[in-house]
């Protein structure tokens, strides 16, 4: 197992946020954590990524007890997060964001080649000298995930990467995500069903804090519990 | 390769003007360039870091304490005594820092702010030593350095600009290297950098105690170099000065506290040559500044000219 967490819980303030989240993401795989809004999604991620503190449990990474770690430490381990709502360095270039990332692991004029590199991959590779906040919005999305390449993880966590890009775009992230599949292992917390269906290899849907389901794309289709708490009968899902 | 010439250029231009300048504009400069090192200083942690601290007087006032205590009270002689300056600029804001980083925004103001009135009150309380607002001078005999006479106005002149071209080169490789890059980042958006797995407090803690020991070092110049010490240094007027500097010449530019600081001195200069209420002047030339340049003049030159600025 790449990651784990055990009895992973948050409470805010006596609400419970995250319950007891057993989760287990093996290497290689594309996992994508749905749910409805506020079933604590981004809070389990927020935990697992270091950015918010549990309240009990513990996070594992790579066999190793991470739950103490603040979050810079772990992203030296090998994770990457991208962040739900764009978070580029909006006044610097385009090559100083992913340089950023880079010079972490890489030095020098290795650092330049990074740059070269994982803006071609994500299709970017004329907007180096762009201020960030210029690009379109798609684009940062982009940059975004070029930031996280950059950083060649072991763990990539994308926290609703596909929000606001347009149909084309999507086409676009898929077969990246397929890609970078190829080298890290891709936790997804996604909305949009058929980007889910069609890339990941398992699905953990949440509720209210807690697991509710878990298993292949398939399964969590023919779950008539997830049906009945998410997917809401026939809609989304039936169709993808 | 440009950007290194234009900085050293100005170092040549500074060294230049001490053949050709009058003593008056001469003796000016001279405190212009130590003020504008202690700007430099403060600008690495605002400009850069975006940490707006209200509390510098303390470690100007340290580096020109330890080293004027120094040759006071223990006889030293200037090299030591300026390294003694320097070394407590370090030793006070790292110990700042490490209580009012576990602050930021207003906060960390509030906190910089009030340390520094603690450390002013604290130059009071030990008037036996420091004799409070009155102060001391360092005389002649003590300013002796290596042979050289540091109240001479052309040696003073010297000293001055070795200090500054120090702190300016500093200034502009770090603000280059990876870790001003990150310091920069930082300013633009922290949570970030701590999420691509940079060390944030580190970094912060590292740019303080860059940015006092820098003040520090202008502080003990500037006692050695113009033979005074004393508890005005270490007011809250002299925490808002190298802000009123960087903001003028443009924060986050490695020339803009030097553009500031000599804009500010001649600005109250001449002005006060026209007019007794000559701060009425300068106040009304700060505010068309700040309506139109809001980046400070080096802002406004790497806006409109030269995007690469550093």
């Amino acid at each position: 197992m790449l990651l784990s967490t055990r009895g992973l819980s948050k409470q805010f303030a006596g609400l419970r946020a995250v319950e007891g989240v057993d989760f287990d993401l093996p290497k290689g795989e594309i996992h994508a954590l749905i749910g409805p809004n506020g079933a604590g999604k981004t809070t389990l991620v927020g935990m697992i990524s270091g950015r918010i503190a549990p309240t009990a449990g513990r996070v594992l990474f790579d066999g190793q007890d991470i739950t103490r770690l603040p979050a810079h430490r772990r992203m030296r381990l090998g994770m990457a997060y991208t962040f739900q709502i764009t978070s580029v360095f909006a006044r610097l270039s385009v090559a100083e964001n992913v340089a950023l990332a880079a010079r972490r692991r890489a030095h020098g004029g290795q650092v330049n080649a990074v740059i070269d590199e994982v803006l071609e991959r994500v299709g970017l590779p004329d907007r180096k000298d762009q201020e960030a906040g210029d690009l379109a919005y798609g684009h940062q999305r982009l940059l975004e995930i070029a930031m996280g390449i950059a950083q060649r993880p072991r763990l990539l966590i994308l926290d609703e990467p596909t929000q606001g890009l347009a149909e084309g775009e999507i086409e676009g992230f898929k077969i990246l995500i397929r890609d970078l599949a190829q080298e890290a292992t891709i936790l997804l917390i996604e909305h949009n069903m058929h980007v889910v269906m069609e890339l990941a290899g398992r699905i953990t849907v949440m509720n209210f804090g807690a697991v509710l389901a878990e298993g292949t794309p398939e399964q969590i289709r023919a779950s008539r519990e997830v049906q009945a708490a998410y997917l809401g009968g026939t809609s989304d899902a039936a169709a993808g | 390769m440009r950007v290194y010439g234009l900085h050293a250029g100005l170092i040549a231009l500074l060294l230049a003007l001490h053949f050709v300048l009058p003593a008056y504009h001469h003796g000016n400069l001279a405190r212009v360039m130590v003020l504008a090192s202690y700007a430099m200083g403060y600008n690495l942690l605002f400009g850069y870091t975006g940490l707006l601290s209200l509390g510098h007087a303390l470690f100007f006032a340290a580096g020109m304490y330890g080293m004027g205590l120094g040759v006071q009270h223990l006889g030293l002689s200037p090299a030591p005594a300026l390294l003694a300056g320097l070394g407590a600029g370090a030793v006070v804001s790292a110990g700042l820092a490490a209580l009012a980083l576990r602050t930021g925004g207003v906060a960390f103001m509030i906190v910089t702010l009030m340390f520094a009135q603690a450390g002013y009150l604290t130059v009071l309380y030990f008037g036996a030593y420091t004799r409070g607002d009155e102060g001391f001078v360092i005389q002649q005999a003590q300013r002796m350095l290596w042979g050289i006479d540091l109240s001479d106005p052309g040696n003073r002149y010297l000293a001055a600009l070795i200090l500054f071209g120090c702190c300016l080169m500093l200034s502009l490789w770090l603000v280059r290297a990876p870790f001003g890059r990150v310091l920069v980042a930082i300013r633009e958006n922290e949570e970030r950098v701590r999420m691509l797995g940079y060390d944030v407090f580190a970094h912060k803690f590292a740019a303080m105690v860059i940015s006092g020991t820098m003040a520090g070092a202008a502080g003990a110049a500037y006692g050695l170099l113009f033979g005074y010490a004393g508890a005005t240094f270490a007011s809250v007027q002299y925490s808002i000065f190298p802000l009123l500097w960087v903001l003028l010449g443009g924060a986050g530019t490695v020339l803009g506290p030097f553009i500031g600081t000599l804009f500010m001195f001649y600005l109250i200069d001449l002005s006060s040559g026209i007019t007794t209420a000559y701060m009425l002047i300068a106040g009304v030339a700060l505010v068309l500044l700040t309506l139109f340049a809001p980046q400070g003049l080096m802002g406004e030159v790497r806006r409109r000219l030269w995007r690469g600025l550093p």
